[in-house]
This record gives C-alpha cells, structure tokens and sequence, in this order.
C-alpha cells in the first residue's frame, strides 16, 4: 500500500505537472526547431510569439464568453485558438516580408537574423503589453477536473490523492495531436517533403525546383500554430503573463538545443527532459520517501535538491552538460 | 565591416556633429524639463555607455553575441554590496564560518569531479564514479550550509539578515564588481565558445537570470528580494552639503536654491567620477584596437580559419576578450549600484539591461567605440523620454474622446509600452537601413 501511496504522490506532484509542462515545451521548442532548420536562425521572439497568438485566443475567448458561447466541459478558449492562430500567422508572415525577407534575399549573416528578430521581440513585446498589459489574465473555463484528489481518494482507499486537471489531459491530448498532424504534414505530404529537402540542402532543392518562398510561407503558419497552441495550453495550465512568456524561451531553447537543433523529434524530447528535470529536481520528495521508511519516520529535510525559484538553472545546467559532452544534441542535430 | 576603402575619410566631422546633436539633447532637457533630470539621465547615460563599451569589444571586435549582459551588470551590484556595506558581525557569529565552510566545500566537489571525470579512463565506472562525487558532495554541501544560512538569516531579519560586507570605500567595488563578472564570463566561455555562436546566446540568456535567481533567493548573500539600500557613497550627501557653512555660502554665491544646489552637486561629482572611468576605458580600448592586438582581434573576426592557419589561437582569445567585455559590464553595473546607493534584484529585466544595451552598440556603430559610447547616451535618453513623449501623444488621441471611457483611459495606461515598441522600430530601421550605425567602424 505505501509503495502504490508513494507511486500515487510522485504521479501527482511529478509525472502529470512535468508531462503537461513538457508537451507546452516541445510544442514550443519545435517552433524553434523548425525555423532553425528552415529559416536557419534562432529566433530570439518565439517566446513573445506565443505570448501574442495566447492574448489574440484570450480576446477570442473573452468575445465568446460575452456572446455566450461556450464549449461545455471543455474550456472556451480551443474555440478561439484557430483564430489565434490566424492572426498569428497573418503577423508572422507580414513580419517576415517586412523584417526578414530583405535579409534573406541578401544572404546575412545567422547572427544577424538573430539581431533582427530581437527587434522584433521589442515590437512583439510591446504590442502585446500595449493591448492586454502586463498583468495575470486566468482565461480558463469549464470543468476544472477530470479526477479530482477526493474522489480518487474514495474511489482506490488510498491516502494519497492524485488530481488531474481538465487543462492538463487538454494540453497532452492537444499536443499529441498536433504533433502527430505535423509529422504527418512532414514526411506525407509535398509541401512537407519539400520542406524537408530545403532543410537539408537548400541549394539540391532550389536545384529541383521547390519554391522557396513557398517552403517559408509554409514555415511560418506551422511557426505560428505551434507558438500559439504551446502558449494557450500554458495560459490554460498555468497563467497568462506576458514576462513569463518572455522567460519561456530559456527552456525552449534548452529544449531545441538538448534535442539537437533542427531536429523535430529531438525537440520532443528536449521538451520532456527539461520538464521532468525541472519539476524533479525541484519538487520535496520528503512525501514520497516517507512512504518507504518505517511507521510515521519522515526525512528532517524536504528532501528538495533545488528551490523551485531555480528552475531556470535546471535547463541551463542540463544545457551545459550537452554542449560539453555532446554538443549537437542528444538526437543529433540533423535537419528536418 | 572593415572595407576601409568605403569609409569615408569626413567621418570625424559626422562624429563631432553627432556627439554634439546628443549634447543639445541633454542641454535642451536642462533648458525644458529641469537640470536634475538633465544630469540624472546624462549620469546613468554614462553607465550605459561603459556597458555598450563592454558588448562592443565583444560583438564589435569578435563578433560574440552576449545577451547576458544584465547578469554581469547584477553581479557588479553584488560586488558593490559585498565591499561596502558594513559586516554584519552576529550574522558572522551565527553562521559565517558554516557558509564558508560549505562554499569551500561545494567547490571541493566541484573540483573532485573534474578531477575523477580527467583522471579516469573513459567507460560506465567514470560516469558512475563522478556521479558519486557529485551527489555525495552535493548532500554534504547542503548539510553543512543549510543550518549556517538558516542561523545567519535569522539574525534581525528585518534590516540585516545577511553576513554584510567588508565596509571598504564604494569605490573599491568597482574592480571588483568587474572580476566577478570576469569569473563567471570564463566559466561561461569555457563552456560555449568554439561552439555555433547560438549556443553563447544561450548559455549567456542562461547564466544570466541564473545569476538573478541567485540574488534574490540567498538572503545571506545580498538580503534577496529584501533589498540592500543605504549603500555607502563615494560623494558627499545632500543634507551633509547643506548643513555645510563653505557650500552655504557657495550656493550664496551663485545664487542658487540650496537644495537644488546642493542635488546637483552630487550628481556632477558622480558624473565627474563616471567620467574618468569613461575616459579611461575608451583610451584603453582606442589603444588597444590600434595596437598588434587589435589588428589579430580584427583580423580573428573577419576570418577565423585563415586567422588560426597564421597560428593564432582563435578559441583562446575570443575567450580573452569575452572576459574583457564582460568584466567592463560587471564594472558598470557597480557604478550603476553605487550611483543608485541599493540593489533591487527585482528590477533587473532582461529587456532592460541586456537587450537595450544591444540597442545602443547597433544604433551607435559596431566595432566602433565612439559608436557605442554614443550610442549609449543617444539610446539611453530615448529610453527615458519616450515615455513623456508616449503619453503626450496618447493624451492627444484621446483628447477627443470623452474622457474616462475604457478606451482612452486604456489607452493612457499603456503609454509606459511605447518605449519596447519604439526600441524595437529603431532597431529594426538602423539594421535595415545604415547596418554599420551612425558611427560606423573605421
């Protein structure tokens, strides 16, 4: 009974929070993968991206709830996501006629892409800001749970509860379904091969007549629905809050680079690594040890390697040991 | 970036007129708004000068992208804390030599696993046998210290709380402040340099707010998110100047409101101080791009394979001048803690301090340090007034509208965000249109 209340605790406290967190993660660091790969820079804006396709799904969301629609059990706010994403997209693409293009057709340095989207990141940033401001907006709606800790107690005789929230079964489910749609788009489908083959050789696959504007049109709406989807599946599970967006982007990148940069599946895992380590390394394990000792015998500590406020040094210390060790990524980092 | 055949031999004169542009501009804001304002932006232009100078001699003349550079800034605060304030001698009692103990130990470790990892043939028992190392001397580490930082923390927490300092002049701080952030850069440098130049982004975004969540979470070092304030001066104060009979009968003299007398005083003997330091880096700096140095540097970042096919060691000085940059940014961000006499580890925001800092170096002309320098004080005032400049324009769009609707008080609200946004725009224009900035390299 202790080692399934022990497997109980760590399952609440651990595997479900750090399983949503890391599909918001990969969903997020394949954003960056992909324009790595294609576009070939580090896009220092993906975080505010995702803030801004989040805050256009919150209007959306807020215009719907005051039309009174809403999605049942599930939260308003998936209605509203395709139109985030369309705006997303649309600012994604004008930005690129705008900003990048020009440094494309000139064939810029990367570093200088990069410069370029930090100016980008102001512009987003402040947009963003300018519209909704800087405070915590909770959008979230409909049933909160699908288990809750009581019920679950009641239901198993355990003394441990595990509550998993409806946000946190939406992101897994939502991400796994973008994911697959995106692999699917990848390898099945001409647009996504073609993609594939400028990732690898740009110049084989002007050579063979793919159309690059068209590879990097494409590039951005798919940029644009993953940042936006990551961000809303955040704001649902946690908060919306334009800084944290910001400060997002440390472990996606985290994640991109672990994973191997330019590799899809990489970012996946990078996402999920960073996320496990993160709410592991962070979480008081004193609970669950205390399950395993004798009759009433807890540790005198929390058994907590890290304060939570560390996080940021759970990425950045898993990114150091990859760069030392193994520099291209766990998976490689290969092309699309 | 360095075609000389391009560059323009009037490129003196284009300087001059653009330094004295900046001066009119500071001038014009003594004239309209008042001279305190004036000074209060020239003085933290100063500082952000130096800094655009520490991310010039990286970017400008290797080429290195740092977006850390609000965490050496951080880090010069710290120094600023740990030399002048006044030791806290019951927190020492309480649990110094627990704290020490235990950082010695934590580098012990450290040290211990670098050694087992070289020292060891490569295989399963090397991984395990650093694992052990680390592990074994992270649960010692945490055992020693955590009682000690507890004991110390505990110690009249509301004003102290931390073991305090050295109590040594201000002033001190200033090196300081530059070889910590030094440390860290080479830390940093041994890492992710000689890797794809994202990967020194990153590892900077990084260790950056890694170095903010160290300031505002261990309490015994800096007091946290409690704050230090009242750090020591290397001027005078107001009230003491006041109080003074030969500043009395000075401000008398000129005929001067005491008060505002005595507020600018201190501010020009700040600006006085920032200004040797200024002087002396830019001369540094000036000395060292014209020297055999500055031409291998230049030569480095032009061309890294033909630079290290002539033998030079490409990884090792870009390491050099990495640590350079950063120790003249930890330099800065000292000044800026004595400047504002407390460190507030909650306003250190990335947007701020290392991207606006960006800003500067690009508008103001990479690889040039006049260029960054101007920059610095170009930027740094549109920083500071855009914000008044926002809000008048906000107030004339909503003149019409019927005042407090949601709209325009809205509308009124978010004129503070105009600042990203204009950042950003020239950012973007001066890439776009005169990429080698308003002074570029010669």
């Amino acid at each position: 009974m202790d080692v399934l209340n022990a497997f109980v605790a760590l399952a609440n406290f651990v595997i479900i929070p750090a399983t949503a967190y890391g599909a918001q993660l990969a969903l997020g660091a394949l954003g960056v993968t992909l324009i790595y790969g294609i576009l070939r820079f580090s896009n220092f804006a993906h975080g505010d991206t995702m803030a801004f396709g989040t805050m256009i799904t919150i209007f959306g969301t807020w215009g719907l709830q005051a039309a009174g629609v809403s999605f049942g059990p599930l939260p308003t706010a998936l209605i509203a996501l395709p139109l985030g994403i369309a705006v997303t997209a649309a600012l994604m693409i004008g930005t690129d006629r705008i900003v990048y293009r020009f440094y494309r057709e000139n064939k810029a340095k990367p570093v200088i892409f990069v410069i370029a989207s930090l100016g980008v990141m102001f512009i987003m940033n402040g947009i963003v800001r300018f519209l909704i401001g800087v405070d915590d907006q909770r959008f979230a709606d409909g049933e909160r749970f699908i288990i809750r800790a009581r019920d679950f107690r009641e239901m198993t005789g355990l003394d441990e509860g595990l509550a998993f929230r409806t946000t946190q079964g939406i992101t897994i489910v939502v991400a796994l379904i973008a994911v697959i749609a995106l692999f699917w788009f990848l390898n099945r489908t001409r647009t996504g091969k073609s993609m594939r083959a400028f990732s690898d050789n740009e110049d084989l696959a002007l050579l063979s007549g793919i159309n690059p504007d068209r590879v990097v049109l494409v590039t951005w709406i798919i940029v644009a629905a993953l940042a936006t989807t990551a961000g809303v599946l955040y704001g649902l599970d946690k908060s919306f809050k334009p800084f944290t967006y910001f400060q997002l982007l440390l472990p996606i990148f985290a994640s991109a680079i672990v994973g191997g940069l330019g590799n899809p599946l990489g970012a996946i895992l990078g996402g999920f690594l960073i996320a496990f380590s993160e709410v592991g390394v962070t979480y008081a394990f004193r609970k669950v040890v205390g399950y395993f000792g004798p009759e009433d015998w807890q540790p005198e500590g929390l058994l907590q390697l890290l304060s939570t406020d560390y996080k940021f040094a759970v990425s950045f210390g898993i990114l150091l040991i990859v760069l030392l060790f193994k520099p291209t990524g766990i998976m490689k980092g290969k092309s699309v | 970036m360095s075609d000389a055949a391009t560059a323009p031999r009037t490129s003196s004169s284009k300087t001059f007129l653009l330094f004295t542009l900046v001066a009119v501009l500071f001038i014009g804001t003594g004239f309209v708004q008042s001279w305190n304002t004036a000074l209060t932006i020239f003085n933290m232009g100063l500082i952000s000068a130096i800094m655009a100078l520490g991310v010039n001699m990286q970017w400008g003349y290797a080429g290195l992208f740092n977006v850390g550079v609000m965490g050496f800034v951080a880090l010069g605060g710290l120094a600023a804390v740990l030399v002048s304030s006044d030791p806290v001698p019951e927190a020492w009692a309480a649990g110094g030599p627990r704290i020490m103990l235990g950082l010695y130990l934590g580098a012990m470790t450290i040290l211990a696993a670098i050694l087992t990892y070289t020292k060891l043939p490569t295989g399963r028992l090397r991984a395990i046998a650093v694992l052990v190392v680390l592990i074994g001397g992270y649960a010692i580490y945490r055992t020693v210290i955590d009682p000690g930082v507890e004991a110390v923390e505990s110690v009249d927490p509301a004003s102290t709380g931390f073991l305090g300092g050295l109590g040594l002049p201000v002033i001190f701080a200033w090196p300081v402040g530059g070889l910590l952030a030094a440390g860290a850069a080479w830390i940093i440098g041994k890492t992710a340099l000689g890797l794809r130049s994202d990967y020194l982004a990153i590892a900077t975004l990084g260790i950056a707010e890694i170095i903010i969540a160290v300031l505002k979470n261990e309490d015994w070092l800096a007091r946290g998110v409690k704050n230090v304030t009242g750090i020591p001066r290397p001027v005078p104060y107001e009230v003491d100047l006041q109080a003074s009979e030969g500043f009395q009968g000075f401000a008398a003299n000129i005929g001067a409101d005491l008060t505002t007398a005595s507020t600018i005083t201190v501010k020009l003997a700040y600006a006085g101080l920032f200004i040797v330091v200024l002087v002396a880096l830019v001369w540094l700096s000036e000395k060292a791009w014209n020297s055999p140095w500055g031409r291998m540097m230049c030569a480095i970042r032009d061309n890294e394979v033909s630079a290290s096919a002539m033998g030079k060691d490409v990884k090792a000085r870009h390491l050099q001048i990495f640590i350079l940059g950063s120790a003249v940014c930890g330099m800065a961000g000292a000044m800026m803690t004595t400047l504002d006499s407390q460190l507030v580890p909650g306003t250190y925001q990335p947007l701020r301090f290392t991207f606006l800092i960006w800003v500067m170096v690009i508008v103001g002309g990479s690889g040039n340090n006049w260029g960054a320098v101007l920059g610095g004080f170009l930027i740094w005032w549109l920083w500071v007034q855009v914000e008044p400049m926002g809000l008048m324009l906000m107030q004339g769009i909503t003149y019409f509208m019927e005042p407090g609707s949601p709209l325009s008080d809205h509308l009124l609200d978010s004129a503070a965000h105009m600042r990203l946004l204009t950042m950003g725009l020239i950012l973007l224009l001066v890439l776009r249109f005169s990429p080698r900035g308003l002074i570029p390299e010669r």
